[in-house]
């Protein structure tokens, strides 16, 4: 079942994977972050600032996937230029380690832009209280670097 | 991931929010000392704009338009907010069946920003073309245009009209899957339902005009209701005090105002909620209420101040604001 997939083949669908997922989620996120952020600034341009910041909190995912992604394409020398042989089941093995942070990449992003969108709501009514609407969504981001340190040190142990 | 397709529109009404009166404005619109402060305290707030004259009437008549033109701007479903303007469009209905039957026409008796707008109103019931109307309201249209026809019976077609508003306001809320619009068209209903009970009891209605009248509605039997109010006044409030209205028999007992006033404020207390919500039309159906009711209080303080009402006096009617 495995050996139906190259060892590298294995590798480069978890990149994909990782990279792939994470961005939706990020690009999800940010969507409708954006969107709330839209909504403030059409009636008061004045707090661009603030709820921009707000909008790029879920953009973190994309990069942390895509981080992944580069260090699962330099551990089988796609990026060096020095490809290695990979068995099928070491293969697998990274595309295992780059699933945490494709799958909570992409369902944390998208809970992370509804945070955020509810966040900019505080902005609106209370632009004094910043700091705590960073807060609230940024909890979110929590689990995201927790599922990016797993599969980062699982992919540089193998 | 449907209810992300308010997030636009409900950020941008949380920031038209801010510029809603608390209760602390509406008290520093009661300190002015008389109606031309109030008019020029209104002004300074944005009310009006330049092309409208300095007057309460058009003031406010272009404050309610902009709560709608707002709406439009954030290019969310209208047909959500066809439940908020049943009662406008079925006031044009009864308008255009009275104008179709008197022959005669008068100026601004129709509401704007309906389904149909009242030009095309009057046409149709002229025209007896009554297929171009919503579903709901057709039978209606064509059951008080013949009453009022062969009967000549005033009172009548507005208890045809007014119980098809208050059935289409009912079914709106049953098939609606947001929350707030079924509160609201259930509240609607109940209050109605209420003023008839009331009106009905004082001028010595039948039970079965009051049955006709009246529309069922959860947590209100309506039958109880009919048979308290063909029974007379005091009946009508001892049937409100013993189920979830006793606030309602409450306000009764001071006066009609104090009903009035009431069951605006119970309607804030229904939408309050949709303040903390980011998603759903809820927020944006709170907001529309809750423009209508500040432009309704600001209407109660200026002809109070215009009629040199005392300020306790005015103070009575004033409604609790949204934020």
């Amino acid at each position: 079942m495995l050996e139906a997939i190259s060892g590298n083949g294995w590798a480069i669908l978890g990149a994909a994977l990782a990279a792939g997922l994470a961005g939706c989620g990020s690009g999800l996120g940010v969507g409708i972050a954006g969107q709330a952020a839209a909504g403030v600034v059409s009636e008061d341009p004045n707090k661009f600032a603030q709820v921009l910041v707000l909008q790029l909190l879920p953009g973190t995912q994309g990069i942390y996937g895509l981080l992944v992604a580069f260090i699962t394409l330099s551990k089988i020398g796609l990026l060096g230029g020095g490809l290695v042989d990979l068995a099928a089941a070491d293969g697998f093995m990274i595309f295992a380690a780059c699933l945490p942070i494709a799958i909570a990449g992409l369902g944390s992003a998208i809970a992370q832009g509804r945070c955020s969108a509810a966040s900019i709501g505080i902005i609106v009514k209370k632009p004094d209280q910043f700091g705590k609407a960073m807060i609230f969504p940024a909890m979110v981001e929590t689990y995201a670097i927790l599922s990016l340190l797993v599969s980062i040190l699982a992919i540089t142990s193998l | 991931m449907s209810d992300t397709q308010y997030t636009y529109a409900v950020a941008r009404t949380r920031a038209l929010e801010t510029t809603l009166f608390s209760s602390a404005t509406l008290d520093q619109l009661m300190a002015c000392k008389d109606y031309d402060a109030c008019l020029q305290f209104i002004l300074d707030k944005g009310w009006g704009g330049e092309d409208v004259p300095r007057d309460a009437d058009a003031i406010l008549a272009s404050e309610e338009s902009k709560i709608w033109e707002r709406i439009r701007e954030m290019g969310v479903d209208m047909k959500v907010f066809d439940v908020l303007s049943y009662t406008n469009l079925y006031h044009n209905l009864k308008a255009a069946v009275k104008e179709a039957y008197t022959g005669k026409s008068s100026a601004n008796i129709y509401y704007k920003n309906t389904a149909v707008s009242g030009e095309d109103m009057a046409r149709i019931v002229r025209e007896h073309d009554y297929k171009e109307l919503p579903l709901g309201m057709q039978k209606a249209a064509e059951e008080a245009m013949d009453t009022l026809l062969h009967t000549g019976d005033g009172q009548l077609c507005d208890v045809i009209i007014d119980r098809a508003t208050m059935a289409a306001i009912m079914k709106a809320g049953r098939e609606s899957s947001d929350d707030i619009i079924r509160k609201y068209a259930e509240f609607i209903v109940a209050e109605a339902n209420i003023k008839i009970a009331v009106r009905g009891a004082k001028t010595g209605k039948t039970l079965e005009f009051l049955l006709r009248a009246m529309t069922d509605c959860p947590g209100m039997n309506v039958e109880q209701l009919a048979h308290a109010a063909a029974s007379g006044p005091d009946a009508v409030l001892e049937y409100l005090e013993s189920g979830s209205y006793a606030e309602a028999a409450e306000a009764l007992r001071v006066s009609q105002s104090a009903f009035e006033r009431w069951c605006d404020n119970r309607l804030i207390e229904i939408i309050r909620p949709e303040k903390y919500k980011a998603f759903s039309v809820g927020p944006l159906v709170a907001y529309i209420i809750a423009r209508e009711n500040e432009i309704k209080t600001v209407r109660i303080i200026l002809t109070g101040k215009q009629n040199g009402l005392p300020d306790d006096s005015i103070r009575e009617r004033v409604r609790e604001m949204y934020v």
